[in-house]
Order: C-alpha cells, then sequence, then structure tokens
C-alpha cells in the first residue's frame, strides 16, 4: 500500500476512478476543442474537465489533486481566461470592431481549424469556468474541514 | 411525446419530495433528479447544447450541496402553516389557469412554429458568416458575444463573492488547505 492510500474513499472508489479519471478528462478537452462543431462548447467542457479534478479530490483525498492543480493556481488560470477571452475581443477592434471575427476564412467549415477564433473563445471560456468551478468545490471542503475541526 | 409527459411527472414528483422531506441528504438527491429530467427534457426538445450544460451543472451542483449540507449541524426551524400564502398560490395559479384557457382556446402552435425572421437567418447565414458549424457556437461566441462577456463576468464575480465570504476560515489553516481528511 502506497501512501495515497491513506486518505480519501474505499480501494473500490479508487480503482474505478483510477480507470475512468482520464477518459472524463479527454472527453471534456474533446468537447472544448470541437465546440464550434458539435453541440457543447467552452462552459460545458470547462465544467466536464472540472468535474474530473473534483472527482479526483473526492476519492484520493486533496494531496493527490493539489500535486496537479493546486488552489493557488485555480485563481491564476481564471484570471489567465477571463484576460484572454477580453485580449480576443480586443484585438477585433484593430480589424474592424469588438469581437470582430478577425481570423474568419482560415479552413474549410467543418475543419477542426476553422470558425475564427470562436475556438480560441472556448478554450478561454473553459478555462475561466473550469478553474472557478473547482476554486469554488475547494473553498467548501476547507470550510467544512475548519468547522468539523472546532468542534 | 409520452416520455415528455412522464419526464415532467417524474420532475413534479422530485420537487415535492425535496420540500417535504426531512432527511437532507435525500432532499439533495430529489434536486438532482429535477435537473437530470430537465436534462432529457432538453434532450426530447432538440436542444443538445442546454442538454449537455444542464446535465453537467446539475452534477457539480449536486456534489456541492452534498459536500456542503452533510456531516454539518445546520438549524432546523419548524415552519408552521402560513394560509395566506396559500390561498395567494392557488388564486394566482387559478387566476393563470383561467387565462391560458380563454388564450390559447384554438389551441396552441407548434413547439418552434411560427418560424421568425431573426431565427431564418443564422441557419441561413451563420456558416459563410463565421465559418462555425455549430450555430448555437457561432450565435453564443459571435453574434452575441458581448452575452457571453456579461456571463463570464457573472460567473466570475460569482467566484470572488465565494472566496469573500469563505475566506476568514480558510485563512486559519493555510498549510493543509487541500487536505481533507
Amino acid at each position: 500500500m502506497s501512501k495515497e492510500h491513506d486518505h480519501g474513499m474505499t480501494i473500490i472508489v479508487k480503482t474505478v476512478t483510477r480507470l475512468t479519471v482520464g477518459l472524463i478528462f479527454l472527453y471534456g478537452i474533446y468537447i472544448i476543442l470541437h465546440g464550434h462543431l458539435t453541440p457543447g462548447g467552452g462552459f460545458a467542457g470547462g465544467v466536464i474537465v472540472a468535474l474530473s479534478f473534483i472527482n479526483l479530490d473526492l476519492a484520493f483525498g486533496g494531496k493527490v489533486s493539489a500535486k496537479i492543480f493546486s488552489r493557488g493556481s485555480t485563481s491564476v488560470i481564471e484570471a489567465f481566461g477571463g484576460i484572454m477571452f477580453l485580449a480576443l475581443a480586443l484585438l477585433g477592434l484593430r480589424w474592424g470592431g469588438f469581437f470582430d471575427n478577425f481570423l474568419h476564412p482560415d479552413g474549410e467549415p467543418g475543419m477542426l481549424i476553422s470558425a475564427g477564433i470562436i475556438p480560441l473563445e472556448n478554450i478561454a471560456i473553459s478555462l475561466k469556468v473550469g478553474a472557478g468551478l473547482f476554486a469554488i468545490f475547494l473553498t467548501l471542503i476547507t470550510l467544512q474541514k475548519f468547522e468539523s475541526e472546532k468542534k | 411525446m409520452i416520455e415528455l409527459y412522464v419526464l415532467l411527472g417524474l420532475m413534479i414528483a422530485g420537487s415535492l419530495i425535496a420540500i417535504e422531506v426531512k432527511n437532507l441528504l435525500s432532499a439533495v438527491i430529489a434536486v438532482g433528479v429535477v435537473g437530470l429530467g430537465l436534462s432529457i427534457v432538453f434532450l426530447l426538445l432538440k436542444a443538445p447544447d442546454v442538454a449537455l450544460t444542464q446535465i453537467v451543472v446539475e452534477i457539480v451542483a449536486v456534489i456541492l450541496l452534498i459536500r456542503a449540507t452533510l456531516n454539518r449541524d445546520i438549524a432546523m426551524k419548524y415552519c408552521g402553516r402560513r394560509p395566506f400564502g396559500a390561498i395567494m398560490g392557488i388564486l394566482f395559479t387559478g387566476f393563470v389557469f383561467v387565462i391560458a384557457l380563454i388564450t390559447f382556446k384554438d389551441g396552441l402552435n407548434l413547439f418552434g412554429a411560427p418560424l421568425m425572421t431573426v431565427s431564418q437567418f443564422y441557419p441561413q447565414n451563420a456558416i459563410e458568416g463565421t465559418g462555425a458549424m455549430n450555430v448555437v457556437s457561432a450565435i453564443i461566441l459571435d453574434y452575441r458575444a458581448y452575452d457571453t462577456l456579461g456571463e463570464a463576468t457573472v460567473l466570475f464575480t460569482a467566484v470572488v463573492g465565494v472566496l469573500t465570504v469563505m475566506r476568514s476560515p480558510g485563512k486559519k489553516k493555510e498549510e493543509d488547505l487541500q487536505d481533507s481528511k
């Protein structure tokens, strides 16, 4: 038994999580990157990516997920997503206006590289939504732990 | 169409259980039933984007509610019967029912009909205008991108609000913030 078995839930939950959490993460990435082709987009994909980290945190305890995605980096990544979205909007001012799709004719519609800045905006929104929801989750867990220690 | 009515009945039953049941975990699970039923209703009404967003947000909400409410002694306060509120609710529901009977006595329009000018413009022009095959994505990130910017601002404000309200107890255990034993 390695050290990571000390915290978190039972061995059944840990095994199932180890098998599925990568698939959940990849599904979120797929939803984000194909947001301009299939249903989904930045918001839903970002929530799925955050769910994979929440799954890790619930099953293995906080130390494992803190190694990959710590609490301090959630704030940085959320701010980076917001600034990236706003910077894409402001770059459009150079070519025509706020939120101008300045990359537009850039490939066949239906291919992965198409639709101008829409995939980049999807990535920005997914960073913002995923990091924000994971930060809320970590904050609520911390508060609950503090209250249970106080008793 | 029968599956829609089954789902609506399930959602009404779930919301009633969530109000009436005493156990907090059962109430949260009943709320989850309502949200998952709503997601399938969106799918049946041919809105897969909204269905996907609804199901993932519902899962996050149920996890957060369970983690935030379980193992915590919340002061339970018994609410007595409020006859004035019940009477007003029944009166308002009856009023809406009568108005709807008068208005729709010739039958409702089909879902999505009549097709309006704006909703004709987007499917015809979105693909050559933006290059995105998903028309919903083209609308929310190109034609109506200001709307998405406002939505991102709302989410940012919510995160900042939660972090601010929860900050004072969290600060004292800075060294093992993520360690949930």
